[in-house]
């Protein structure tokens, strides 16, 4: 029976008026790994800081390996023995691989580094991990990213880490990684390490975690063992609501061709993506992360430079400048909300109205009142919840701020919405808003691209679907034809095209 | 497969010592190499290969050498310090000074060095402190040290006896040198000396992979246990005391405490440093390349004088030099990223 080596004990946390954590007990055990699940905003992250020590709990208690667990900051955790592997990784790119593992830790002689005994230790590491072949001079800026989570393991094993939490690891790994971490993980189980497995992918979940423990609007929904759960009851205690009210249904209809590619192709992807986009139609584009969805939507926009192919949009062939393109009238809705969707520091009234200034300006001069008015008018179309227009877009939650980039485009009056992922990071009850407002969108006669990496949103609110391969657009079929299954086959080119 | 793999380590790291160390000396062979064909092609020419020219070059280049050591610590770590030289001018003042109101040499110089110490750590102390970007807070105190160096100055030169200069510092760098066996001026093998100890505490030391640390991910030290702030003053300390140094080199060479003296030398110092391979944004830069970055810009400016280019061309040459190495240094960090 393996023991509790981490114990939180009904831990709460607020932020100002909104409840984080309410009353959350779990604990993870040696020589196990405990999968964390639940939809963004269900308190996953703040579960994160309270572990790392980057904020502390209002509530509750947290037990490590028998003593008081109270870290005062990251580094304290780190010391105690407590290891975030982050989503995005915790690395200085210019220092080598032995640099990095042993930040903060050298070892040391009167200030001088010990360059052979660290090597010594970080061999050990690696071998922990039976990953010797990681050179160990190398600058991490140059590893993949799959090696760079390598090192930052490797460091957790060299602080003597009793608890490791991944944050989201498999995010930006391809599938053969994937495996090479999971073997990873499970020679750090085997050597009693107690395991914290975020993620929301399920199969993954069910591959490698022995219980999960569901979170949901910052309480425990739901925990057991994975062996006795099935999938539908691990959705339904992360959505905690039925999948059709998830999915408002808008009826529209399909009308004449209103966008379309002969094989266009960027630099490394798209390659010879060809396609018709019809008004009153939700097309999906599914594919791993790194399939090429992404630079398709910057090349049709001309944001990323076209080696070769036609764009036509409603008969016409604009320029290939995003000027042009908007003018002619496409939306993108980037997947990078902080740097490139959205000017962060500026606010809801300037956000929503920089691709389409001509209505409020006469000889250069902006009408300001009427440009608020407009915005206001478009904030309680789409529920945004700020304190007023002129609020900053960084002080707004990610669903807001989604709303605030895709009120953009419906404001520039776009006929074909190119929206790139977006549902990633905002909570249910939002995501549920933005489907409806797409279907209310094609219901008008307007066309809707939308890229997701979420399979069940794509089947469920698509009319049809394309699939992504190596930057090959594979296969477009109706939603109804396609299963979460034959996607991923089809995303990962086993299907016998390849 | 675990082998190759650390062949390819192997392999990958020789290239990058090549690249990195040996890519501005590369520069600066190909620079020497141009105008010494260039000078041998005129009809007067064969001034510009001689010892005299180079012991010449390497006087000339000590004082922005010296500064630009701790210019290259500041620049590793992440920051810049637009104050090195007005810093250096009011250290040379204060040295001035001290020599004039009948100090002992060796008191002048630990108190002219002194100042620059405590000009570093006061920006180190205000960015750390006050959590102000380097840029602006050097952009402050470059006015404020010139300030003070004029109230020290009395608004003038501080011009010692030359009774009360002694001989040393006279020597110091001068370009005859006094005794044949030492070959270049002893201020360029001080410069050396201090050049090679920075070189091996920016790799052998704790202090010099925090250094690192720190411009290359900030975030990634402080979680790692590093006390970024206390990391920041050092380097800056370290550089004050590299500017102190820099000041006693600029004395001796005008023999007069000028307060003004330095206003417009933190350009150069810089550029030495980003010649030589150093990354504003950080994490980068080598000590071999600094000093290599000082010669090529000296090279050229003699080079020129040699060739008799005037000195607006040799501005120019210098402004393009410094863009085509940061060009090839991006270019190079592109490739090297695939």
């Amino acid at each position: 029976m393996p023991t509790a080596l981490l114990r939180m004990s009904q831990v709460s946390k607020s932020f100002g008026a909104t409840r984080a954590l309410a009353d959350v007990s779990l604990e993870a055990r040696g020589g196990e790994v405990l999968a964390l699940i639940g939809e963004n905003g269900a308190g996953k992250s703040t579960l994160m800081k309270i572990l790392s020590g980057a904020v502390s709990p209002d509530r509750g208690e947290m037990v490590l390996a028998g003593g008081p667990f109270s870290p005062r900051g990251p580094h304290a955790a780190r010391l105690a023995g407590v290891a975030m592997i982050y989503q995005e990784l915790n690395l200085a790119p210019d220092l080598s691989v032995v640099e990095n593992v042993m930040l903060g830790q050298e070892s040391r002689r009167c200030g001088v580094v010990r360059r052979a005994d660290e090597r010594q230790r970080v061999r050990e590491a690696l071998k922990q991990l039976d990953r010797t072949d990681l050179p160990l001079d190398v600058p991490v800026g140059q590893l993949s990213v799959a090696d760079q989570q390598v090192v930052e393991i490797a460091r957790a094993l060299v602080t003597d880490a009793k608890v490791i939490v991944f944050d989201e690891p498999t995010s930006s790994l391809t599938r053969h990684d994937v495996q090479n971490l999971f073997r990873a993980i499970v020679r750090l189980k085997q050597s009693g390490i107690a395991i914290i497995y975020i993620s929301h992918f399920l199969e993954e979940i069910r591959q490698i975690a022995d219980r999960f423990v569901v979170l949901r609007d910052g309480s425990v929904a739901g925990s057991g063992p994975l062996a006795g759960a099935t999938e539908a009851d691990i959705v339904s205690l992360m959505v905690g609501r039925k999948v059709d009210e998830l999915f408002p249904s808008v009826p529209h209809a399909r009308g004449e061709v209103l966008l379309s590619l002969e094989g266009l192709s960027g630099r490394r992807a798209p390659r010879g993506a060809t396609l018709e986009l019809h008004r009153g139609e939700i097309l999906g584009l599914s594919g791993l992360v790194g399939a090429g969805r992404t630079e398709l939507l910057r090349c049709l926009m001309a944001l990323d430079p076209v080696r070769d192919g036609r764009v036509r949009i409603a008969g016409l062939e604009p320029r290939r400048t995003p000027h042009a393109r908007i003018r002619a009238g496409l939306g993108l809705v980037s997947e990078d909300r902080k740097t490139e969707g959205l000017a962060q520091r500026e606010s809801i009234v300037d956000n929503m109205t920089y691709s389409r200034l001509q209505p409020y300006s006469r000889l250069g001069w902006l009408n300001l009142g009427r440009r608020r008015a407009a915005v206001e008018d478009w904030m309680r179309k789409l529920n945004v919840k700020a304190r007023s227009s002129e609020q900053l877009v960084e002080h707004l939650s990610g669903g807001n701020q989604q709303k605030v980039a895709i009120a953009r485009v419906m404001h520039q009056d776009a006929d074909v919405l190119l929206l790139d992922e977006p549902t990633r990071g905002i909570d249910v009850g939002t995501k549920a808003e933005i489907y409806r407002l797409m279907a209310e969108l094609v219901a008008q006669g307007k066309a809707v691209i939308f890229v997701s990496s979420y399979f069940t949103e794509l089947l469920a609110v698509c009319d049809r679907v394309g699939v992504m391969s190596r930057g090959e657009l594979r296969e477009i079929r109706p939603a109804s034809e396609w299963t979460s299954e034959s996607i991923l086959s089809c995303a990962l080119g086993v299907d016998g095209r390849t | 497969m675990g082998e190759t793999a650390a062949k390819l380590g192997l392999a990958r790291r020789g290239g990058d010592f090549l690249r990195n160390v040996l890519g501005p000396f590369l520069a600066l062979v190909v620079v020497v190499g141009i105008f010494w064909i260039a000078d041998s092609m005129q009809a007067d020419g064969g001034r510009f290969a001689t010892l005299r020219n180079a012991q010449n070059i390497l006087v000339q280049s000590a004082t922005v050498g010296v500064a630009a050591l701790g210019m290259t610590l500041i620049i590793i770590s992440g920051g810049i310090d637009l104050s090195a030289g007005t810093a250096m001018a009011l250290s040379a003042t204060a040295l001035a000074w001290f020599l004039r109101e009948q100090y002992s040499p060796a008191v002048s110089v630990a108190a002219g060095i002194a100042v620059g110490c405590l000009c570093g750590c006061a920006n180190g102390m205000l960015i750390s402190l006050l959590r102000i970007v380097p840029f602006i807070v050097t952009l402050g105190t470059m006015t404020i040290y010139l300030g003070l160096a004029k109230i020290v100055g009395d608004n003038t030169m501080v011009r010692p006896l030359p009774a009360q200069v002694p001989l040393w510092m006279k020597q110091l760098l001068s370009p005859r040198v006094e005794y044949e066996w030492m070959v270049f001026a002893p201020g360029v093998w001080l410069l050396l000396v201090m050049a090679l100890v920075t070189a091996a505490v920016l790799r052998y030391t704790v202090f010099g992979r925090h250094v690192f640390a720190v411009g290359s991910n900030e975030a990634t030290a402080r979680l790692c246990g590093i006390n970024v702030p206390l990391v920041r003053i050092t380097v800056y300390t370290i550089s004050g005391f590299f500017i102190g140094v820099a000041g006693l080199y600029q004395f001796t060479r005008l023999t007069v405490g000028d307060p003004t003296s330095g206003t417009g030398k933190e350009l150069p110092i810089i550029a030495a440093v980003v010649i030589g391979g150093g990354s504003l944004s950080g994490g980068r830069g080598s000590i071999l390349g600094t000093l290599t970055g000082a010669l090529i810009m000296q090279v050229i400016s003699s080079g020129c004088t040699s060739l008799r280019l005037p000195n607006p061309i040799q501005e120019i040459i210098i402004g393009c030099i410094i863009i085509a190495a940061v060009t090839i240094d991006q270019f190079r960090q592109r490739r090297q990223a695939v």
